[in-house]
Parts: structure tokens; C-alpha cells; sequence
């Protein structure tokens, strides 16, 4: 961890150094421009939460969770010989996590309570200013230890003759679960050496692992087999500018997933007492809408909003609604305090721990499933002086914290710092 | 309110905005073009957007991702 930080120490002197001569050309005639560093971002963030409702242990048991996230995007800017603007931009993330609950992936609580994900991603669009329209094409990978996902999707946007924007986006993710079960319910055939009582194993994968000392579970990960699961996304919006200081928009998703959707290490426990892996249906279709609507009152104050209705074919209903509103201390410095609330329907295949039946087909205590309501409220500044912060390429600073409560029990915190080199 | 309302009273509510759609110059769009009033995320809300799609049961129609990654623990 204290590698990653000093990474980004490294990374914001690198940038302040690199930024600091700027040199002027003459631009009379046009002339084709290559690809350039336009823009420079550095977003981290720092994650923490606990709870009671751990899906690994079938409902109960602890959530604590830490997340440290950081990332770095490099914007490129270049414009061809047909006058079009081209956009390029590379990405790359890094996040590494404890949590409490991966513990009891093993039955003895023995399993590793830390994990780090990696994604790189890359994204490329090419915008004709004087037709209004632009297309985009973009690609990310995420890697963490039990789970791997390709994303790639196409965009495309065309302006109006009244101030309006029409954007079509399709995604889709192909992932891979690695289907880790809890240590007490791997598919074995086992062979018990009975000098030393340690336990070889062999999985139904054809992996061997061996446990000794009460089931403490020792081997790598090769060779668990993985299953896919896929999400396809076709999102439509429309933006409007109403008047000099009201804009909405109106998005709209249609999101269809098929695989594996639940995970091989949560646990639900049954009625019975008797313990099964979670068993949730292959496909899901999700729909959301959302509607945003910002407003400019007066001189120093704006009025975010935000609704969105949700519905899915698992029986889950949900409503989003939030407000922020930036003031403007001055032009380039502001205070945004902000509040959301959120509410859900649980699936129809949630109930909580030892509640399930030998009846159900399909069955979760997996709590992000349940139904429950949400808040989550904070506050960001942000600073933005023309000239950049202390006559720096650093042209943005973003700080931004909230504190969120689920009715589940759940609370966490999360803080987060953009900073917007030019 | 039911689904169908619900619905409704969108559609009229978004007919009449732009209904009332007023011409707009470039030169009158200083407070549109406030890198505050824009109509998608901010870089620095990525992280908090991840954990609530994480820690909820619905997600999208935000700008925000659909699918990929785990967000297992």
C-alpha cells in the first residue's frame, strides 16, 4: 500500500515537472495536429465499511471492508487533415482491498482477508465539430484473483440544431468467475494419508490442494475451473439545453446478463441448518431510466438533481433520487454539499439466514439483494483557478467525502481526490 | 403511484420542458457550459459510484458501469 502511494506522490511530481514550460507555435493556416497530451488526470480513493450481513457466511457475520483505490488517464488530443478532433485516452487502475468476510471463504476462517484488482483501459473517439457527430470505440480490463472481465463498447452521439445531444452506447462485458466454493462444499475426492492426518485432495477441476491443522487450505489458484458471465448494455440518451440556465437529460438502459450471476463462495443456509452455495438464475434483464435535471440560480448557485427508476425480471424495484448543490464561493473555488436516497425491493429469491427451503429452486441471503433503503450525503470542493493552482499545470482539484447508512446495518465512508492537470 | 402513472407523468413532464425550449447562442452559454452544470458524472464521484453498484441490487441509466468486476467483498 505504502508502494501505491508513494507511486502517486511520484506520479504528481513527474506531472508538475512535465507541465511546467509551455511553448507557443503559430497557428495561421490550418494544419493537421498529431496526438498531444491534453489533459491529465489522478483519481484515488479510500473506501471503508462494516456490517453484519455477510454473504460469504450465509447472512451473518462481519462486513468490514477497506478499499484503496487509484487511477491515472491521459488524455490525448489531435486533429487530422479533415479538420475532425481526435480523442485517445489510456487508463490504468489500481485498487487493493482487505476484507474481513473473505476469511471464512475456508470453513476455519483461514483464508487470505486481501485481494488487488488491476484495470487498464483504453478509449478512442473521433468528433467532426462542424456536423455535430461523434463516434467512439473503447476496450478495459480488470483482473483480480477470482474474477477477470473484457469490456468493449461503441458510441455514437449527434448534436441538434436546438442545443440537444442524441447519444447511443453499446457495451458488453465478458467476465469469468472463478468458481471458488466454501472450503466445506468443494466437489472432493479425497485421500487421507493417515501418518501425518494431512487431507490430499483433488477437486472435481482436477486441482489438488491439501489441508492440515483442522481444513487450513494451502495451494494456488491454478487450475480452478472458471465460469462466464456476460453483460450486454445498450444505453440511449438525449440531453437538451432548455434556456441559459436549465439543461436535462433522459437516459435509458436495456441491459441483458446470462452465466454465472451469483458467486461460487456465498453461503445460504437452509431451515434445516443444512449449508448449500448460493443458486441464482442464469439470465437477467435489467431496465433503468434516469433523469437529470441541473439548474443555474442566480449567480453562485446550482442545483444538481437526479431520478432514476430501476426494474429487473428478479422482482427487484428500485428509486434513486439525489440533489447537490454547488456554491460558488468564488468563480474558481465552490463547496458542493450533496444527499442521495435510494430504496429498494428485494429479489424473489432473497431471505435471510436459515430461512431457505428444500423447495426453493433459487436461493440467496446475499443482503445487496434485499430490500432496504439508502442514504448517503457529504461534501466536495473543488478548486479550479484559470491560471492552474499556485501557477502549476495542476488546473483542478477535486476533494469529495461521504457517509453512507443502508437500513441493513451497513455504514460506510468513502473519500475521494481528483487532480486535473492541463 | 403506479408504474404506468409513474410513466406518464415523465413523459408529460419531459414534453413540456421541451416545449419551452428557448433559443440558446453560444455566447449566451457561459452558466451551461459551468464545468458544474454538466450532465454526467465527475471523475472524482467514480469510486463512490462502484461501491453503490456493489452494495445495491440495481445499477445504470447513471453513466456509471453495468457489468465487470467483481466487487466480491
Amino acid at each position: 500500500m505504502r508502494k501505491i502511494c508513494l507511486t502517486v506522490v511520484g506520479l504528481f511530481l513527474m506531472l508538475l515537472h512535465a507541465f511546467s514550460q509551455v511553448s507557443t507555435k503559430d497557428t495561421s493556416g490550418y494544419k493537421a495536429k498529431p496526438l498531444s497530451i491534453d489533459e491529465v488526470n489522478l483519481v484515488s480513493g479510500y473506501y471503508t465499511q462494516t456490517g453484519d450481513h455477510s454473504p460469504i457466511t450465509g447472512g451473518i457475520g462481519t462486513e468490514a471492508v477497506t478499499d484503496l483505490a487509484n487511477g491515472i488517464e491521459l488524455k490525448l488530443v489531435g486533429w487530422d487533415s479533415l479538420r475532425r478532433k481526435n480523442n485517445l485516452t489510456l487508463g490504468f487502475g489500481i485498487d487493493h482491498h482487505t476484507a474481513a468476510s473473505q476469511a471464512w471463504v475456508s470453513k476455519t476462517g483461514a483464508s487470505s482477508t486481501v485481494g488487488t484488482r488491476i484495470y487498464p483501459s483504453l478509449d478512442w473517439s473521433i468528433e467532426n465539430l462542424r456536423k455535430g457527430t461523434s463516434f467512439g470505440l473503447g476496450a478495459i480490463y480488470s483482473s483480480e484473483f477470482n474474477y477477470h472481465s473484457i469490456g468493449l463498447d461503441a458510441n455514437f452521439s449527434k448534436k441538434t440544431n436546438n442545443n440537444g445531444e442524441f447519444t447511443t452506447k453499446l457495451t458488453a462485458y465478458f467476465d469469468q468467475v472463478k468458481l471458488i466454493y466454501p472450503s466445506e462444499l468443494i466437489p472432493l475426492d479425497t485421500v487421507k494419508n493417515s501418518v501425518d492426518s494431512t487431507v490430499s485432495i483433488t477437486t472435481a477441476s482436477g486441482r489438488s490442494v491439501s489441508l492440515s491443522g483442522g481444513g487450513v487450505e494451502s495451494g494456488g489458484s491454478s487450475g480452478i475451473p472458471s465460469s462466464p458471465r456476460n453483460s450486454y448494455t445498450a444505453a440511449f440518451s438525449f440531453d437538451q439545453v432548455i434556456n441559459e440556465r436549465l439543461q436535462v437529460s433522459a437516459e435509458i438502459d436495456l441491459v441483458y446478463q446470462d452465466g454465472y450471476l451469483g458467486l461460487p463462495f456465498h453461503r445460504v443456509y437452509f431451515a434445516d441448518g443444512s449449508v448449500h452455495v448460493e443458486a441464482l438464475p442464469s439470465q437477467r434483464f435489467k431496465l433503468p431510466v434516469g433523469l437529470r435535471l441541473n439548474y443555474f440560480l442566480g449567480d453562485n448557485l446550482i442545483i444538481r438533481s437526479y431520478y432514476r427508476f430501476y426494474i429487473d425480471d428478479w422482482g427487484l424495484k428500485s428509486q434513486t433520487a439525489g440533489l447537490e448543490l454547488p456554491i460558488k464561493i468564488s468563480p474558481f473555488f465552490s463547496v458542493s454539499p450533496f444527499y442521495r436516497f435510494y430504496r429498494q425491493t428485494a429479489v424473489r429469491y432473497f431471505a435471510p439466514y436459515e430461512t431457505h427451503t428444500e423447495q426453493d429452486q433459487y436461493y440467496t441471503s446475499n443482503y445487496a439483494l434485499s430490500s432496504f433503503s439508502s442514504q448517503f450525503m457529504g461534501i466536495g470542493i473543488r478548486l479550479a483557478p484559470p491560471r492552474g493552482i499556485i501557477f502549476t499545470a495542476l488546473s483542478a482539484l477535486e476533494i469529495r467525502y461521504g457517509h453512507y447508512t443502508q437500513t441493513t446495518g451497513l455504514i460506510s465512508d468513502a473519500i475521494s481526490l481528483d487532480l486535473k492537470f492541463k | 403511484m403506479k408504474m404506468r402513472n409513474r410513466l406518464a407523468l415523465i413523459l408529460i413532464l419531459g414534453a413540456l420542458m421541451l416545449g419551452s425550449c428557448t433559443p440558446v447562442k453560444p455566447y449566451q452559454k457561459s452558466r451551461i457550459n459551468d464545468s458544474e452544470m454538466s450532465l454526467s458524472n465527475r471523475k472524482v464521484e467514480k469510486n463512490e459510484l462502484n461501491f453503490q453498484s456493489y452494495r445495491e441490487g440495481s445499477s445504470g441509466a447513471n453513466g456509471g458501469k453495468t457489468g465487470g468486476g467483481c466487487g466480491c467483498n
